[in-house]
């Protein structure tokens, strides 16, 4: 069972803020998920678990001028929700 | 001549295209009617474009000059999670609404130099979660069929759209189901291709090893027109299969096919009867039709709906860390950096996408790891290699495509886990990267409504083409 606690935890760990009130319905919710996927821990498997997610192979370019400096940036900005000459503008760091 | 978009097929109107009994100016126009006719009451388009007719020039040029391909002039609606440049492309959350396109999506590309006019964005669940298209930030969309229904979900516009005659084919996303039962749920015809058969550049990343761009259409014949157009290798997506690659190998083509059916999984509880003897019914005419059935043995076939809800959020939360309110999307203001993420975060995400990104976040922490991520990677593995075996047998695996025909509004939108089972039979493609398709197999009756459902088909890697075949019959002997 997940506890206020560890919800809390989570939340932290993925950067969201969660209300009071919404921590217990999350708590349940995310219970009753885990109670159906702990299935999988059932199941025997090979020992071999090594995490491979579909073939892997490396995609390489040339390492040229792929990137224009500067084409895309005012594009790309203008979707910042803040910005100034040219350069995403954030709040203090520490 | 009068065009009637809500049976249209893009067959029938290439080819009137082509006789010149009407143009793509005319074809647009009258679609488009029909789009804002039903729109209001549907709500399968966030946003229909004020510049259609200028593509639809495009392509009468295209068929005046000879250069027209099956496309060209063509109505079709595109899922508000692929980028179309210029374009708000929202995934259906309130984080991007104010989002412009900097670039169109390869598949989006691929659309427009083919000719087909893309008429609008069609609504989605917010970031493709979701099996009923109600967590759109544009509001639920409605089933044409029976508006007090879902579409499904997540492309649930997308079907929508098709089925109310409001675009003659359109693209959707499909994660877990997502392009195959809103499909079957609005009656027609829905692709997930092969893993690395379409390219993903300019989709928004929901979960990276199950995600693939798919169409739907009326017809298997308009399905496979709009497969042709997108399908390819690109170098700006990693995971896009080169020609020419090993894996590449093209099932032969036989008239008389063997499908095969999981018998176990099919018997499971929780599926609704009509929907069992409807799939018994098509799978005997099929039979009649020459071709053979046998039970098959996909002892792990069961766990993957388990797996997927383990891999699936772990990669959710992954990919959904971008949404940071810094460099584009909703953003609260705070003179600290980190107030602006958890502010950001809480209030531009809904219910689902926060639920799926925390649940990830369990899997993905150490302690867990091993028991839930890990795990279901090895069983995704054993599941592959039990369905590849089965292929070494058999043309093509079928079931129900979803477990039930279209549910109420707000039936399953409060108990996630029951919202999750709709995907039972469609979660194994994703997870097993093979392609798969729903056709639409009949009706079944609901308060005075008849509801369509859906068959689906299973084929192996890069054999779509079978996967044709089988759904051409499908039609042949249902007609």
């Amino acid at each position: 069972m997940l506890t206020k606690e560890d919800i809390e935890r989570l939340a932290t760990l993925a950067r969201i803020d969660v209300s009071e009130e919404e921590k217990k319905g999350l708590a349940k919710d995310l219970d009753a998920v885990l109670a159906y996927v702990s299935e999988v821990s059932k199941i025997t498997t090979e020992s071999d678990t090594v995490p491979r997610v579909g073939e892997l192979r490396n995609v390489m370019r040339e390492d040229a001028d792929a990137y224009p400096g500067g084409e895309w940036s005012e594009a790309i900005l203008a979707n910042a929700p803040h910005k100034e000459d040219g350069y995403f503008k954030v709040g203090q760091i520490f | 001549m009068t065009i009637d978009p809500s049976t249209l097929t893009i067959t029938e109107a290439h080819r009137a295209l082509r006789a010149k009994e009407y143009s793509a100016k005319e074809l647009t126009e009258a679609v488009l009617l029909r789009a804002k006719n039903k729109n209001p009451e549907i709500n399968a388009y966030a946003e229909l474009f004020e510049d259609v007719i200028e593509s639809a020039d495009l392509a009468d040029r295209m068929l005046a000059d000879g250069s027209a391909g099956d496309l060209a002039g063509i109505p079709v609606g595109v899922k508000d999670i692929m980028l179309i440049k210029g374009k708000i492309s929202a995934a259906g959350s309130k984080v991007l609404m104010n989002h412009r396109a900097v670039y169109d999506g390869t598949v989006v590309g691929k659309l427009k130099s083919a000719g087909a006019v893309i008429l609008g964005r069609t609504n989605m669940d917010e970031f493709a979660m979701g099996s009923s298209s109600e967590t759109c930030a544009y509001g639920p969309v409605k089933n044409p069929i029976d508006p007090s229904r879902v579409p499904g979900g997540s492309s649930g516009g997308s079907a929508a759209a098709v089925a109310m005659g409001g675009a003659l084919g359109a693209l959707g996303s499909d994660t877990g189901g997502s392009v195959r039962q809103p499909a079957a749920l609005c009656g027609v015809v829905g692709l997930k291709p092969t893993y690395g058969a379409v390219s993903r550049y300019g989709l928004m990343a929901m979960a990276s090893s199950l995600d693939q761009i798919g169409p739907l259409a009326k017809t298997v014949a308009d399905t496979e027109i709009l497969y042709r157009a997108i399908a390819g290798h690109d170098p700006m997506d990693s995971t896009s299969v080169p020609e020419g690659h090993s894996s590449r190998r093209k099932g032969a083509q036989k008239e008389r096919l063997t499908i095969g059916i999981p018998e176990s999984f099919v018997a499971m509880d929780g599926i609704d009867p009509d929907v069992r003897e409807n799939f018994r019914a098509t799978i005997e005419k099929l039979k009649q039709a020459g071709h053979k059935v046998q039970s098959v043995d996909l002892p792990s076939l069961p766990h993957a709906l388990a797996v997927y809800y383990i891999l699936m959020p772990a990669e959710v939360s992954a990919n959904l860390a971008r949404y940071d309110g810094i460099r584009y999307g909703y953003s609260k203001e705070s003179d600290k950096l980190m107030e602006v993420y958890m502010r950001s975060r809480a209030l531009g995400f809904g219910k689902e996408a926060r639920r799926r990104i925390l649940l990830g976040t369990y899997v993905l922490s150490a302690g867990y790891y091993d028991a839930y991520y890990n795990k279901a990677v090895a069983v995704r593995r054993m599941i592959t290699e039990e369905l590849m075996l089965v292929f070494s047998k058999v043309d093509v695996i079928t079931t129900p495509t979803t477990p039930s025909p279209a549910f109420k509004l707000g039936e399953k939108i409060a108990n996630p886990l029951t919202m999750y089972l709709e995907d039972i039979f469609t979660v194994p493609a994703n997870i097993a990267g093979i392609p798969g398709i729903s056709v639409p197999s009949g009706v079944v009756s609901r308060e005075n409504t008849y509801l369509p459902v859906g068959v689906q088909f299973l084929a192996a890697p890069f054999c779509e083409d079978i996967l044709f075949a089988i759904g051409k019959e499908v039609e042949r002997v249902r007609a």
